[in-house]
């Protein structure tokens, strides 16, 4: 109640009322100059980590980086962004369809308890630390089935880490879709499974994708299951799913940059760059063309 | 039921039970291959620091039933202690400053211009673990230890955990600085949509009993999102438990000691699974791996427990 006597005394000015009227707006512009630093720090931080890489990626870029593969600390980064690729690939092939088809489960039959178990798994599992994965992935696939460490280890490593993620998304897609679509499906005599897949997926297809990309660039952007599950190599990936290591860009940016040499630090700042680039003209689109469409999206 | 609709019902259920059978997979193959070191360790293992291989060059012995190096033992108190001071640090940072953009973009922000506001401190949210940990190594270390540091141990001499040595700026503290930026971006953005969807009529009673436009926020806006923020803080606080690469690259990385301040070198649960792992790679008796394994389930279980309490806490509109 102290607003009203406040603004009581606001209307009724005397000298006292005006002392306290004037300590409030010093007290809520102090207030709004805090809130906008706040902001101003958030900003300054990302600007200053872009400009970083930017600056030094981009001196370091050269046509070799793109031809040639890594040979110790030197040469270029094409087995490196050869393995990223893959890695990432191979995940999104093998979660994009846990995802979505859970994903189609969890919203079409959401009255189920097991439905509602599954949506609250997906989103713990969301947030399990990725090291965990990779330290899964180690003891099972890595030693007890003796992949040793390689692409096939990576993947499916990857896979459990961003299916839940994909099947969220995919969830919260579908449920956007209005329940007259629905509705008008059925009355028309269509089966479920056809309503779902040839008009709800097509309805809310450019959600869907979105977080595809969004878990695309997640993938590409991690290090540490990859450390426990791929390792790394000089060479080109010969083409054995098991028993052979890969490289990856992100190995590079963390390994290289503690060496005491120029070339591996041109080599890490190179593929900070690469990464960072690709992963914010991904986030970029999904989000850009997202507030366009009218969707909203969180976190 | 037709029975294309049974097929369809069929098949997708069976897609979504792969992800019960992750977490299950997840949990029972950390349990089992954590069984050794849980029987070696027992209880100490959260109650000491000292992390050490043994004698690589001597005989395996026996003790309580397993096979380790002479002089091998696994305690991890340090790693405990570095993940939730790290964490907490983080998220003192974390929770005013979101807050703070939140507020500002969504009450002084125009709103045509918001969106691409916005994304100047969400994007945070994309910037990849590794990358963060470079700029964290070349960029924030180097200020803080030469311009920074001393100067906050000077004037802070007196406050117990601020004072010197201010040492070389890998530590607690950068640690926190860096994770309270990785996990912003989830306070700011769902608190900032909380904020705007807000009924408007709340703002103008407010501005009719005569309340400044920042007082409808403070009294009037943000008390109604107080459970959200806690859900969601909470939900950061699970992401910097287990972050582990920029961690890894800023930290310092502490073997068996307790941080003396808020300068000193530390390491997270996360970032020694990291750092151990060719090292625990070379213990004859894999006791260093099921020690590793031993974190693992002790991370996984932290952050369950932290994610499943955020989980319970958000309500549903704001849970993504």
């Amino acid at each position: 109640m102290s607003t009203v006597t406040g603004s009581a005394r606001a209307l009724n000015p005397n000298a006292r009322g005006r002392g306290r009227q004037q300590r409030r707006a010093m007290a809520s512009l102090a207030g709004w100059l805090l809130s906008g630093l706040a902001f101003l720090l958030l900003a300054f931080a990302l600007l200053d980590i872009l400009r970083t890489v930017f600056v030094r990626g981009f001196a370091a870029l050269n046509l070799q980086l793109f031809l040639t593969p890594t040979s110790g600390i030197a040469g270029g980064l094409l087995n490196a962004i050869e393995g990223s690729v893959l890695i990432t690939a191979g995940a999104l092939l093998l979660a994009v369809p846990v995802g979505v088809f859970g994903g189609i489960y969890v919203s079409e039959f959401s009255r189920e308890y097991f439905a509602r178990a599954v949506r609250f798994i997906a989103d713990v599992l969301v947030g399990v630390p990725s090291i965990v994965f990779g330290l899964f992935g180690y003891l099972t696939m890595v030693t007890a089935l003796g992949w040793h460490f390689s692409l096939a280890a990576g993947c499916i490593t990857l896979a459990m880490m961003i299916a839940p993620y994909i099947l969220r998304t995919t969830e919260l897609a579908l449920r956007g879709v209005p329940g007259e679509l629905r509705e008008a499906g059925y009355a028309l005599g269509a089966s479920q499974a056809n309503l779902v897949t040839r008009v709800l997926l097509r309805e809310c297809a450019p959600r869907v994708l979105t977080g595809i990309l969004l878990a695309m660039a997640i993938s590409m952007g991690e290090t540490a299951p990859l450390i426990y599950t791929v390792n790394w190599s000089n060479y080109y990936w010969s083409g054995h799913l098991t028993h052979e290591p890969v490289a990856y860009l992100t190995y590079v940016i963390w390994s290289f940059i503690n060496e005491p040499f120029a070339s591996a630090h041109a080599l890490a700042y190179a593929a900070a760059l690469l990464i960072t680039l690709f992963v914010l003209a991904i986030t970029l689109l999904a989000r850009l063309s997202l507030s366009r469409l009218g969707v909203r999206r969180t976190s | 039921m037709r029975p294309s609709d049974a097929l369809f019902r069929v098949t997708v259920t069976a897609f979504a039970a792969m992800i019960p059978l992750v977490l299950l997979a997840l949990f029972a193959f950390l349990l089992h291959d954590s069984w050794p070191a849980l029987r070696f360790n027992g209880f100490d293992f959260f109650t000491h620091s000292s992390w050490n291989l043994g004698n690589q060059y001597g005989n395996p012995v026996a003790v309580r039933g397993e096979q380790v190096m002479p002089g091998a033992s696994f305690a991890i108190l340090f790693l405990i202690v570095g993940t939730l001071a790290s964490s907490l640090i983080a998220l003192l940072l974390a929770v005013p400053l979101g807050v703070g953009a939140a507020v500002f973009l969504a009450e002084a922000v125009p709103p045509r211009i918001r969106t691409y506001a916005s994304l100047l401190v969400e994007l945070l949210a994309s910037v990849p673990s590794v990358v963060f940990g470079l700029w964290g190594y070349i960029v924030l270390i180097p200020f803080l230890s030469r311009h920074v540091y001393p100067h906050m141990a000077h004037w802070l001499r007196d406050v117990p955990f601020f004072g010197p040595p201010s040492g070389s700026g890998y530590g607690l503290l950068t640690a926190g600085i860096v994770l309270s930026l990785m996990c912003v971006p989830l306070i700011a953005a769902n608190l900032r949509e909380a904020i705007e969807s807000t009924p408007q009529a709340l703002r103008e009673a407010g501005l009719a009993v005569g309340a400044t436009r920042f007082e409808v926020v403070r009294k009037i806006i943000l008390p109604r999102l107080r459970l959200p923020l806690i859900g969601v803080s909470t939900l950061a606080l699970g992401r910097a438990l287990g972050e582990t690469m920029a961690v890894l690259m800023i930290s310092g990385n502490a073997l068996n000691i307790l941080p003396e301040n808020i300068y000193s070198p530390i390491s997270t649960m996360a970032s020694f699974m990291v750092s151990q792992l060719d090292s625990a790679l070379q213990d004859p008796t894999n006791m260093a791996i099921y020690g590793i394994a031993e974190i693992g389930l002790a991370l996984l279980l932290l952050s369950l427990l932290v994610n499943a309490l955020a989980r319970l806490l958000v309500p549903r509109s704001l849970s993504t």
